[in-house]
């Protein structure tokens, strides 16, 4: 008998398992799927939560209850992962023997890592938004705020939803709005990127972007510390930036698990083959999801269409065939821009997010590079598509591949 | 895309000047690359971010952070932004060869 084990049962992880158990238990594989809590979270609800769009019921469900028949579920934290016994040791003492391993331990955030950043205003006058419970108290924070100078701060890149922070200043454009309080809200976007839009025809469709919403951007701004007495953000050459309200997004980094075990950079991300998804240092070892250090976006759309490639490579590897080289660094985001609107994006490896329709050319029904209110109904609908296909492995009607078609570059 | 002149070679640039392709990037180019940018001499301590830079670019196909070149290669951040002032990151990717620093959209 041969062993799988997954090791994380967030977005990828799930899918990965619905994928593969169908194939891989009738050849007599047993599959075990770990992780460290009973809890799956829709993370792209977070952003919404701030603003009372969401509670945070609607963002969790039982992780159980997503995974199919016949997988040995553990929910219990990793010891460490050692690749040259084949084998992963769990905080119990649990010894796992493994022949294929799939890493799917995605990424979170460690303010820890900024001077200064969890001070004793942390949850007080210093929030985030990138886990439910952060999102919850920021929420409660917003609804008594007498408004001041909000700042939104990404501390460094790369970032899980690297639009979320964007999205998050246009939805405090439009909520402050809403609460007959915009005047008295300065909002200040903090970004280490040379822009709030960077790629070339983006910046160029959307560089007015920010000023017709009355959001001030200070770009390449890299944290050094932050002054919790003084409000203040300090950067590395010594600039400042004072705050009332500080929205951080703080440093993200892998797993600390991959670290420990030495598979990972100095982020504790993991070197994966771009095309293949397979380990850069263990061949029966696979990464997929926010965990790799793949130079595409940290989404949930990105572990889709990976999903895709990877199924299809356990299934070669499994069989002892040739690997393909099929992902290509797709991801496609929405991106929330307020008053009921929002923009997306479609782009690869190679190909910057362009202007068009998707998924079917020329009609949509998303605009590309666009606001449209569609965009954000797709958004809106994309929660229950997530629960009720995307994590089961179902196929969805969009292609895991890029396409040129139904795009334009002038 | 326009093209400038650098030791004889038409080198094909984005309107910021930074290089299009890494792979027409040599080590001749960079006090060139600096000069523009007001830097006029390239010191080793120029020279140890500029090779990290590119080796790590070469193994990652992405431009290192701040964070990945005080961990990785060794530079600390106070002195990487003494070296390249105002904007390391771009700076040290223009002499380097490098595009500049860019988001997903």
């Amino acid at each position: 008998m041969k062993r799988l084990v997954i090791l994380g049962g967030g977005t990828a992880g799930t899918m990965m398992v619905n994928k593969l158990a169908p194939h891989l238990i009738p050849r007599g594989w047993e599959i075990t799927i770990v992780d460290q809590s009973e809890t799956h979270y829709y993370q792209p609800g977070f952003l919404f939560i701030p603003f009372g769009i969401y509670s945070k019921e609607d963002v969790v469900k039982p992780r159980r209850d997503y995974f199919p028949k016949g997988v040995n579920v553990i929910v219990n934290p990793i010891e460490v992962i050692d690749p040259r016994q084949q084998c992963v040791r769990l905080i119990d003492g649990t010894m796992l023997k493994y022949d294929l391993l799939i890493i799917a331990t995605g990424s979170h955030i460690n303010p820890g890592e900024t001077e200064g950043l969890v001070n004793g205003s942390w949850n007080k006058s210093i929030f985030e938004f990138y886990t439910a419970d952060g999102a919850v108290m920021l929420g409660d924070h917003l609804k008594q705020w007498k408004g001041g100078r909000l700042v939104i701060n990404v501390v460094e890149m790369p970032i899980k939803c690297p639009v979320a922070p964007l999205e998050f200043a246009f939805l405090a454009d439009w909520w402050f709005t809403e609460q007959g309080m915009r005047n008295e809200v300065e909002i200040e976007f903090v970004t280490p990127l040379p822009g709030a839009f960077t790629k070339p025809v983006a910046s160029s469709l959307l560089g007015t972007f920010l000023e017709r919403k009355n959001i001030k951007l200070i770009p390449e701004f890299s944290v050094g510390r932050v002054d919790g007495e003084a409000h203040k953000l300090v950067s590395w050459d010594e600039r400042e930036v004072s705050y009332d309200l500080l929205v951080t997004i703080p440093t993200n980094m892998g797993a600390e698990v991959i670290g420990k075990s030495g598979l990972g950079d100095d982020l504790n991300f993991i070197p994966t083959d771009p095309k293949t998804l397979q380990s850069k240092s263990f061949e029966n070892i696979f990464v997929i999801g926010d965990a790799t250090d793949l130079p595409t976006s940290k989404a949930g759309s990105v572990a889709h269409f990976e999903s895709d490639v990877l199924h299809e490579n356990v299934l070669r590897f499994v069989e002892g065939r040739p690997l393909v080289g099929k992902f290509d660094g797709h991801a496609n985001c929405f991106i929330e821009s307020g008053h009921g609107k929002a923009l997306l994006i479609d782009f690869n490896y190679d190909v910057e997010p362009l202007p068009g329709k998707y998924p079917l050319p020329g009609m949509g029904p998303f605009s590309l590079l666009q606001e449209s209110k569609t965009n954000h109904w797709g958004k809106m609908m994309f929660r229950w598509m997530y629960w009720n296909l995307l994590i089961k492995g179902a196929e969805l009607p969009v292609e895991s591949q890029f396409y040129m078609a139904g795009k334009y570059r002038s | 895309m326009p093209r400038k002149q650098l030791n004889g070679r038409a080198i094909e640039v984005t309107d910021e000047g930074f290089l299009v392709n890494p792979s027409e990037w040599s080590e001749d180019l960079a006090p060139l690359l600096a000069k523009e940018i007001g830097i006029d001499n390239l010191t080793d301590a120029h020279w140890k971010v500029i090779r990290f830079m590119r080796s790590d670019f070469e193994a990652k196909g992405q431009i290192p952070s701040i964070r990945r070149m005080k961990n990785e290669g060794g530079i600390p951040t106070k002195e990487l932004y003494e070296l390249f002032p105002e904007g390391p990151a771009k700076k040290a990717a223009y002499v380097s060869g490098l595009g500049k620093p860019q988001g997903c959209v």
